[in-house]
């Protein structure tokens, strides 16, 4: 037997390629840091520099030959290190900021688009080296390009720690504004996590958890199109049959994922980690996550419904390919940013979604309230109130919940944001303006649930 | 480039609509590149033709990327979408 594959699958796999968009979302290499610390910012960031580069110098050729050579398209190459407030403890603001910019040029050194890991982990309290990154997130935002940062404000074990949430509205405020220029940008690499994993290879929320090895690689894969395609097939099926659907498709999505992290590890030398598996959307046509629910039965997405549709879709996901392969982590599950996709943006502007709604579906999503642009004058108080909500949701729930707004400078309700590329374009939302200043001003922490004594 | 993993089989599929000669300026171009049909299977439906073919590229020098490139052109020649894939993701996506 030459070949054991029927003629239907093999088009099958080629339709998926050609028209559904198919495709890698990222391959990230976490690598750990620890090791890279000096006596001071300036030689930990250029220790930091070397090691990505010996590290990962490999990372993009590699990628770009599988592409050519599978003909499957791997979108983006990215690197996460070492949350940088654990190696950099004990330095200053000014020196964060130095570190910052080493993990910027190393990204442009090895040609990734994105580098991960300007993080500080505060859901129980702060330490110094957390409190000296946190305050520098804002400069390091605007005067790089690629490095993203993420701070985790609560776990279901720990639950909220409120100062970092009420610090973390001021930190969006003022990275928004000195990245006024370019519509606020510099959010859009922020992210605020309750319950934060340590193997997610999205941007902007990923780094390289303490628990991971020295290196390792991480597979985000896609194909919203092509679950899009699976459901539009079927348009008359129960919801029982259509979740069996969704679930062979993510399977053989997941498969193809698989795949290439098998490669690249091999090729890279390089222990293979875990694959997201997460739908993420782009801004291309057809690779959707707000078309899939809506060629679910939804008029639009953010009617009555589509919390429940999602719900299925995400699970879904995960049944089929938590069977695809050996290692399953990260974030998994489907992203519904508003910026990146744009069945989202145009339910926004038709007035079907609101951010409320999109509340209601973080709580069974994969992720939470992602690249939404919000008025540039919503004050601080209520940007942290939002992180409190998002947050409460993820520790009741005990799921990732995220949220990564964009308080747009100079901007108000209907105007439009162009970030361009993958973070795409969104109109700015209506937030709810009744003050939430003085609950958020209170501070302290929000005790873990009850569910979280489960020892 | 690299060396592909151990099986050096590939999937070339074409679609379009049928005309003289599809097979032949296919496999004219293959046997240039001393590629080894090894099986094909074909169909015409409606006037639309489909073609999977399986081909052992172990005896030729030539990368796949560059093949699917002088491939691509001649579907464009003929107009034909040709598509041209390692079998390996066929394996992963529908066997474990």
């Amino acid at each position: 037997m030459p070949f054991s594959i029927s003629k239907d699958e093999v088009l099958e796999t080629v339709r998926m390629l050609q028209t559904e968009n198919l495709d890698i979302r990222t391959i990230t290499m976490g690598i750990n840091i620890m090791d890279c610390r000096a006596q001071n910012g300036e030689e930990t960031g250029r220790r930091i520099f070397q090691k990505i580069v010996q590290f990962a110098s490999q990372l993009v050729k590699v990628g770009d030959d599988i592409e050519k050579e599978y003909g499957i398209p791997i979108i983006n190459k990215r690197i996460s290190v070492t949350p940088v407030s654990i190696i950099a403890d004990g330095f200053t603001v000014d020196e964060m900021v130095v570190i910052g910019r080493y993990l910027d040029r190393a990204a442009v050194e090895v040609g990734v688009n994105f580098i991960g890991g300007f993080s500080a982990l505060v859901h129980k309290g702060f330490s110094r080296g957390d409190r000296a990154l946190i305050e520098a997130i804002p400069e390091t935002l605007a005067t790089t390009a690629r490095v993203c940062s993420s701070v985790n404000v609560a776990t279901t074990k720990a639950g909220i720690n409120m100062d970092a949430v009420c610090q973390m509205g001021e930190i969006i405020k003022k990275t928004a504004e000195l990245t006024a220029d370019r519509d606020g940008i510099g959010c859009a690499k922020l992210v605020v996590f309750c319950n934060a994993v340590e193997d997610n290879p999205f941007m902007a929320g990923a780094f390289h958890g303490v628990g991971e090895p020295e290196s390792t690689l991480n597979i985000g894969v896609s194909g919203p199109g092509v679950v899009l395609s699976a459901v539009r097939n079927h348009p008359d099926v129960s919801l029982g049959h259509l979740a069996n659907i969704i679930k062979n498709t993510a399977f053989k999505i997941t498969r193809t994922g698989e795949m290439v992290g098998r490669i690249a590890s091999k090729r890279l030398n390089v222990p293979f980690g875990i694959i997201d598996l997460s739908l993420a959307p782009t801004p291309a046509i057809g690779d959707s996550v707000a078309d899939i629910l809506e060629s679910m039965g939804l008029e639009r997405v953010g009617a009555h419904g589509s919390t429940a549709a999602l719900a299925m879709l995400n699970d879904a996901i995960k049944k089929g390919g938590a069977m695809a392969s050996s290692y399953v982590g990260g974030l998994s599950g489907a992203f519904i940013p508003v910026s990146e996709d744009q069945g989202m943006i145009n339910a926004v502007v038709a007035g079907a979604l609101n951010i409320e709604k999109l509340e209601a579906m973080t709580c069974v999503c994969s992720v939470g309230l992602d690249m939404i642009a919000i008025p540039g004058d919503t004050p601080a108080e209520i940007i942290s109130a939002i992180i409190a909500d998002e947050a409460a949701i993820g520790m009741i729930n005990r799921k990732t919940t995220a949220v990564r707004l964009i308080p747009v400078p100079g901007k108000k309700v209907g105007d439009w944001v162009e970030f361009g590329g993958l973070l795409g374009h969104a109109p700015v939302m209506k937030v709810n303006e009744n003050s939430p200043a003085q609950f958020i001003r209170r501070k302290g922490r929000i005790p873990a649930p009850i569910h979280s004594l489960n020892n | 480039m690299t060396t592909v993993e151990e099986v050096k089989k590939i999937i070339i599929t074409v679609l379009g609509h049928d005309r003289v000669g599809i097979i032949a300026g296919i496999s004219a171009t293959l046997a240039d590149k001393h590629i080894n049909i090894l099986d094909i299977n074909q169909t015409i439906l409606q006037g639309f033709f489909t073609m999977v073919m399986v081909c052992d590229i172990t005896g030729s020098t030539i990368d796949i990327a560059d093949l699917r490139g002088i491939l691509k052109q001649k579907g464009q020649d003929m107009e034909l979408q040709i598509t041209v894939q390692h079998e390996d993701i066929f394996r992963y996506m529908h066997r474990i």
